[in-house]
């Protein structure tokens, strides 16, 4: 029987045996006494961020990029509540995280007491599992249960609210080995009969399309997918989250489908009649009119959550099993298949309309992407949200040695310069590129100075288009050019009917490059073709943080574009 | 096709577990008739009898959304199950004169409640039934008389055990 001991030492104890090496904790009232803890600890390294929203979208990119855990421990109150979008953004993308919260006192919960609020409570649709710790011997246990919820089935995000009197109150010492939850069993098989049943429909289609999602890229069954590729000479098609899921360098792969999706992919979707789609929720990005959504295909459906099935769209031959398992099992059976003048279709469509943006006048977010592709044979890629990531969704290239990070379901402003962070702690010897808009760079742009604490040497590739971009294009297309809080260059003097920039428009703010100089990181500006490959080539020079500045034209589009509620093969392409 | 369908639903005896699961209705647009809780034989069990009104699509969803949940422990679809349903209902009848007063006895015989109380020109009555005549006493009620208060448990509900519906439904489960 061990010593009782405090709760903080357990908690410590736990990190300990959970192989926890990082954590990205933010002080307040109520962790000091973990923080003290932890200042005993030399094995476990504490990020501090500049913000607590920065914090956990380290975390996110540090648990993406390594598979392991991201660790958050932050205070009551606005320590809590600030880590909410991040919540969400993990529960989005199941992305494994544990996050702790600093609470009052058990006796004070429920008093308006200073810095509380009911965190559980308001993050309850946000969290696979909350709980607050309310008997310092459930510690152990619960703190066992998050570990292991957060990283098996579906993984996601836990969050353990944490009373200060707990922290520091004696009980017992033991972190158990393994715990088991009676109501939460992730499932660990795979239905071989329907599996069968799908594969079946799959070997006698004459137009077979696979549609990857993210859980290929979650579960790791990369290897497994393009070895069932090659067997059985399927094209593939990728959702956002699902990129990467095949080399895009692959004869059999023909891009993303969805709303800014390759004409080919979506024409591909359109078009085939057996779609054997792995580890994706349909959502509306990817099916778009739902009554049109692949009207000539059975739908073969394989996922781990029973509750992603038949969701959106009705399938025809529902699995439920983890992508590793199922592909596993298709590859013993899995044999060639006559493909070829599908493919040869496919590759007309991309030849009818190719991928690929003016060449004319000027740089273009294509050209930077393609140097970036060039110049990192491995490396992580990070990006935030807007038409920057739809731009490198559509050109980055990627395989084996090259991951890609980028949220997805919650599409979330402000994430990718702190998941590069997170991603570059995780794995320091890896090239860490983040590419960015102006807009969602300054959400969170005071990581800058977690980024030269921690050593963080992140190359940072804002696309600056003076503009709130994806939304823009909504309004240039859609709205009359009527350019409503889009404009980031816009001041109290500027006309109320501005339809688009000028020689009269005023300097843009801040200016980056002063900026990232001001936190001793490097800043350089490209404003034309001829400096981007210098650029590069010096950012990867650097020992400090670069953040490059691409001056580039402000009217490009993100096309092919379908609008929201309109059939996927509905694209707008000019 | 949309209609009123049972869940019985095993739970963790928790703080927030209610919460989370009423929660999981109003986020998701789930229409709820009725939810009652309340322990089992096992004190650290709940058991919920929940009543939704849907269509067959969303109806599944709402039992695997149900059944992901950390803290639920067993989801049971009670719609083509033999089941005993009963609710409680209070009616309080308000500003009765005399004849007011033998017409609810009246009511009170022909539907089996139970007048558990009376004053100079009120009534209680007290009606353990499904929520389906529940309802149509609630109808008849108010047709009939201006002042009423109604409080209503919601609907507990348990498998049959030796009805002999209940046991072609096991077999045809086997079956199936």
């Amino acid at each position: 029987m061990a010593m009782d001991i405090t709760g903080k030492k357990l908690f410590v104890k736990a990190l300990s045996e959970e192989g926890v090496d990082t954590v990205f904790g933010y002080p307040g009232g109520m962790v000091t006494d973990i923080l003290d803890e932890l200042y005993k600890h030399e094995e476990i390294e504490l990020v501090l961020p500049r913000h607590e929203q920065g914090l956990i979208h380290e975390a996110e990119g540090y648990a993406r990029a390594t598979g392991k855990v991201g660790v958050c421990l932050v205070t009551s109150g606005p320590g809590a509540t600030n880590i909410m979008t991040g919540l969400a953004d993990a529960h989005y993308d199941n992305i494994p995280l544990v996050c702790i919260t600093g609470q009052v006192p058990l006796n004070l919960i429920g008093n308006d007491a200073f810095q509380e609020v009911d965190i559980v409570g308001m993050t309850r649709s946000i969290t696979k599992y909350g709980v607050t710790v309310r008997d310092r011997k459930e510690l152990g246990k619960i703190l066992k249960m998050a570990f292991h919820i957060a990283q098996t089935g579906k993984p996601g995000p836990v969050l353990i609210d944490l009373p200060k009197d707990i922290q520091t109150a004696m009980g017992p010492g033991e972190y158990p080995e393994s715990v088991s939850i009676r109501g939460y069993k992730p499932n660990a098989s795979v239905h071989i009969g329907q599996l069968k049943k799908g594969y079946k429909l799959l070997k006698a289609a004459e137009k077979p399309l696979i549609l990857a999602g993210g859980g290929i890229n979650i579960a790791g069954a990369n290897d497994k997918l393009l070895a069932l590729v090659e067997k059985t000479k399927i094209p593939v098609v990728t959702t956002i989250m699902g990129k990467g899921a095949i080399p895009t360098d692959h004869p059999y792969y023909i891009g993303n489908s969805g709303m800014h999706g390759r004409y080919a992919a979506n024409m591909a979707v359109g078009e085939c009649d057996v779609l054997f789609s792995i580890g994706t929720r349909f959502n509306d990005r990817i099916t778009g009119d739902l009554n049109e959504f692949a009207p000539h295909a059975q739908i073969v459906h394989v996922d781990i959550d029973t509750a992603s099935i038949s969701r959106n769209v009705v399938v025809d031959v529902p699995i439920v099993a983890d992508a590793n398992l199922a592909l596993e099992k298709l590859l013993e059976w899995a044999a060639p298949q006559e493909t070829e003048s599908w493919r040869e279709k496919i590759r007309e469509w991309d030849k009818e309309n190719p991928l690929e943006m003016r060449r004319d006048k000027g740089m273009t977010p294509q050209m930077i992407i393609e140097e970036i592709n060039r110049q990192f044979a491995e490396g992580i890629f990070v990006t935030d949200v807007g038409q920057h990531q739809m731009w490198a969704t559509q050109y980055m290239e990627l395989n084996e040695k090259k991951q890609f990070i980028t949220s997805g379901g919650l599409g979330t402003m402000g994430f990718g310069f702190p998941a590069a962070i997170g991603a570059k702690i995780g794995c320091p010897d890896k090239p860490v590129v983040c590419i960015s808009g102006d807009g969602g760079m300054q959400m969170n742009i005071q990581e800058l100075a977690t980024a030269m604490a921690q050593e963080a040497n992140v190359i940072v590739c804002i696309f600056n288009n003076y503009y709130l971009g994806m939304v823009r294009q909504m309004q240039q297309l859609f709205y009359g050019k009527r350019y409503e809080a889009t404009c980031l260059r816009r001041r109290k003097g500027c006309p109320g009917d501005c339809k688009g920039p000028g020689e009269q428009c005023p300097p843009y703010e801040p200016d980056f490059v002063k900026l990232a100089e001001s936190y001793g990181a490097c800043g350089i500006r490209v404003t034309q073709e001829s400096q981007i490959a210098p650029a590069l080539e010096q950012a990867k020079q650097c020992n400090t943080p670069v953040l490059i500045e691409f001056m580039i034209a402000t009217e490009d589009i993100v096309l092919p574009m379908v609008k929201g509620g309109n059939p996927m093969t509905e694209m707008i392409l000019k | 096709m949309t209609k009123n369908r049972w869940i019985a639903l095993y739970v963790e005896n928790q703080v927030g577990v209610l919460a989370k699961v009423s929660g999981l209705f109003s986020g998701k647009s789930y229409n709820l008739q009725s939810l009652t809780v309340g322990t089992t034989e096992d004190e650290t069990v709940s058991r919920m009898t929940i009543c939704v009104t849907s269509d067959d699509i969303t109806f599944e969803q709402i039992k695997k959304q149900l059944n992901r949940m950390v803290e639920v422990i067993k989801v049971m679809d009670f719609t083509d199950v033999p089941i005993h349903m009963k609710e409680i209902l209070f009616a309080k009848v308000k500003e009765c004169s005399v004849e007011d007063k033998a017409e609810l006895f009246q009511i009170a015989q022909v539907f089996h409640v139970e007048v558990s109380d009376i004053g100079t020109d009120s009534i209680l009555l007290e009606c353990k039934a499904t929520e389906r005549r529940n309802n149509e006493l609630i109808d008849l009620l108010k047709s009939k008389f201006k002042q009423i208060e109604i409080v209503r448990g919601g609907g507990v509900a348990i498998e049959s055990i030796s009805t002999s519906c209940a046991g072609r439904s096991e077999y045809f489960r086997k079956q199936n």
